[in-house]
């Protein structure tokens, strides 16, 4: 395939694992910044803001949510650093600035992973470094042509060791030639859709299902000559080859029998990490439904669940399951 | 060996591949005509008496094309076989057959493609439209659900699995620290001196729990190609032959494509049980007799029950057979010596049937002792289909 970018590759590689800053916090780490960002986040644990309690835990004091760790060093708004940070010299050009100079000029934040080392306490002062991780080949994506670009920030604090690290993931891209429709604007809603969930394909054998759930009923077929159930629903019944059925509504109790937390490809239409399961009908039938009120960590083999009978969209209702909590 | 069996009647005499990568940087019909006649050349046969051409049907190469571009004469013999990887050892033995039956004389096996760099295996289903064909409909239970790929179809039968028999990712780990040390020394392999530890594969991304990035295997650009004639010519050609003792196919047990979650027991692959019993009967063999495995791993957890279904060890206990060491060098039965596809390349199956070849054949880079058999095993979670090559 056509490579043409072999030089700005060649200088974006040269990049990698250079490290920059460190880039200091503006304030050492104090208990109102903390309160702020409790009360912004809605977090109430104890440990964060409660002083009694935080002296009597094993930390001996009040910490600061781990998560707060990125906003401890970040620029002001004018994207002045912290005084006693140190720049960017020209020795260290930024790989973001080399794509947008070659008309990467997009960008999207792909995810962000932060590892914790140790407590960040009152008192602490926390400064960064910057350097770029990895730098893959040149991508298509559905978004355009572009780079994802990672980068690693490793939190150190005034004894220098490190606290935390955080892995940051952007893509720089071009976006298709297409966008520009002159002369639309205005007369249709530009209002995006929604991120819709793949469709089934709907056929003779299956149609019934679905325009059950629609009903806001399960089904499973039964073969009117053995009264086996099944799923999924064939013409045919394996038991004793009738071509007779009809369908039975579920009770939409069933247990958990096996699940996934499903991370890759994270889809728009869905969770991260999405929780779906094989789920046993008290009726005897299996099926595949995503997981709901629940959180991914805490999905067990054979836990009772019940089915959510569920509207997705305009044209998607889906069986989906919660856990019967007794 | 019973009248009239298929063993020994015929023999794999050619190998040839392209080199494995990311980015052929040709089309998939250069692959395949490159591959086609490295195995040709690799056995000592002139291209015009090819008269039988096998493949997959998720091959994008038409055969009447390959056998125009090198220069055949008369094609006599064409079939292609279903459900994805299941296909790798089912070529095999169509052209077996083929052979077997006087239909053809030269019988060559292909499979060709950029997988990587122009589609992307792995995706799975996430940009699949909605229709009404069977095969998509079916699709349609799982993916308005998310569970949209590979990966994640394989990981509800890895969770249950784990439950029912004590087996860990880190289990699932150690196939793919094995199968990178075996890459590591085979100059051919994507992951060439690119050993990976347990840490490495602990610490690598969910992909879809439980199943790790560490826990599938490569995306792969690359072709090979497998050379199939009589036993009895193989004994005039230039290498050691590798005869077919048993070659067969399996589906049972409520099959379906990549999602057996309908049977009774979801953590077996009672289609490979299938194939065992009759590889086994053909062969006139047991698990005693084969001193070393190609095992297929598209996904780490499904090499656990299919070592299990081989009969290498008792239901439940492959973790421990692994715990051991045994699928390493030195180990019982050394498995994927080429690195398998998670260390050489993804090749649907057809590189580990090439490496099946050399370890009869005593050239391969990871040459396990005093090799009589080998077993090989293609795609699981779908129907399927195996092969004992022997001397």
């Amino acid at each position: 395939m056509e490579n043409n970018n072999k030089e700005l590759e060649a200088r974006m590689a040269a990049t990698i694992g250079v490290e920059v800053g460190p880039q200091r916090s503006w304030d050492p780490v104090n208990l109102p910044m903390i309160c702020h960002w409790c009360q912004a986040m809605g977090d109430d644990n104890p440990m964060y803001t409660n002083l009694e309690y935080a002296e009597q835990s094993d930390q001996g004091s009040i910490i600061a949510p781990p998560t707060m760790i990125q906003a401890l060093t970040m620029k002001g708004v004018t994207e002045t650093p912290a005084p006693g940070s140190v720049s960017r010299t020209e020795e260290q050009p930024y790989v973001l600035d080399m794509l947008d100079e070659a008309g990467y000029v997009s960008v999207v934040a792909v995810n962000c992973d932060q590892e914790y080392f140790s407590h960040v306490k009152p008192g602490d002062d926390i400064s960064h470094i910057m350097t770029i991780e990895s730098i893959s080949e040149l991508k298509h994506t559905a978004l355009g042509e572009g780079y994802f670009v990672t980068e690693l920030w490793t939190f150190i604090n005034q004894d220098n060791e490190k606290v935390a690290e955080m892995r940051f993931r952007l893509l720089k891209f071009k976006t298709p030639q297409q966008a520009q429709r002159p002369g639309s604007a205005g007369s249709q809603s530009n209002k995006p859709k929604a991120p819709q969930r793949p469709r089934p394909g709907l056929n003779r054998d299956n149609a019934f299902f679905w325009k059950g759930l629609k009903q806001g009923k399960l089904l499973i077929q039964r073969c009117t000559s053995c009264q086996t159930l099944r799923h999924p629903p064939s013409p045919m019944c394996p038991s004793c080859q009738s071509l007779d059925k009809d369908v039975v509504e579920a009770s939409g109790k069933g247990v958990v029998h096996s699940f996934v937390n499903l991370h890759h490809p994270a889809l728009p239409a869905f969770d991260d990490p999405n929780p779906i399961a094989l789920v046993e009908l008290e009726e005897g039938t299996r099926l595949v439904a995503g997981l709901i009120n629940i959180e991914p960590e805490d999905v067990r083999i054979g836990m009772p669940v019940k089915a959510e009978i569920t509207q997705c969209d305009d044209e998607l209702t889906l069986a989906l399951f919660s856990p019967v909590t007794e | 060996m019973a009248a009239g069996s298929l063993s020994g009647q015929a023999a794999i005499v050619g190998i040839g591949a392209t080199e494995f990568s990311k980015n052929s940087g040709r089309s998939e019909m250069t692959l395949a005509v490159e591959c086609v006649t490295s195995a040709l050349e690799d056995a000592g046969i002139h291209p015009s008496e090819v008269d039988g051409l096998v493949t997959f049907t998720l091959d994008n190469n038409p055969e009447i094309e390959i056998f125009r571009e090198i220069g055949g004469e008369e094609l006599k013999f064409f079939s292609r076989i279903h459900y994805v990887g299941g296909a790798a050892c089912a070529t095999v033995q169509q052209a077996a057959m083929a052979v077997a039956s006087g239909v053809c004389e030269v019988v060559v096996c292909y499979r060709a493609m950029n997988e990587r760099s122009e589609y992307r295996f792995g995706a799975g289903m996430q940009d699949t439209q909605a229709q009404a064909d069977f095969e998509t409909a079916h699709y349609g239970w799982y993916i308005p659900h998310g569970l949209v790929t590979p990966a994640s179809w394989v990981a509800i039968c890895a969770q249950r699995y784990m439950y029912e028999t004590g087996a860990t990712t880190e289990d699932f780990g150690r196939v793919a620290v094995a199968a990178r040390q075996f890459a590591s020394t085979n100059p051919n392999a994507w992951f060439y001196e690119q050993p990976i530890t347990l840490d490495d594969h602990q610490n690598s991304r969910w992909i879809c729990g439980p199943l790790r990035l560490l826990d599938c295997c490569q995306e792969s650009d690359g072709g090979v190609a497998l050379v199939i004639t009589s036993a009895e010519r193989a004994k005039k050609l230039n290498h050691k032959p590798a005869l077919i003792k048993g070659a067969a196919q399996g589906a049972c047990d409520d099959p379906q494509m990549m999602t057996h979650f309908y049977r009774q027991d979801i953590t077996r692959l009672s289609e490979v049980g299938l194939v065992a019993k009759q590889l086994y009967r053909q062969a006139g063999l047991t698990p005693d007799d084969i001193q070393t495995a190609v095992i297929y791993d598209h996904f780490t957890p499904f090499v656990l029950p299919q070592l299990e279904e081989f009969g290498f060890c008792d239901k439940g206990t492959a973790k421990d057979f692994i715990r051991d060491g045994q699928i390493t060098m030195g180990g019982r039965l050394p498995i994927n010596t080429h690195g398998g596809q998670i260390g050489e390349a993804y090749i649907h199956g057809m590189n580990g049937i090439a490496e099946a070849v050399r370890q009869v054949r005593g050239s391969a880079v990871n040459q396990v002792d005093q090799v009589n058999n080998v077993l090989v095993s293609a795609g699981t979670g779908v129907p399927t289909s195996g092969l004992i090559l022997g001397q």
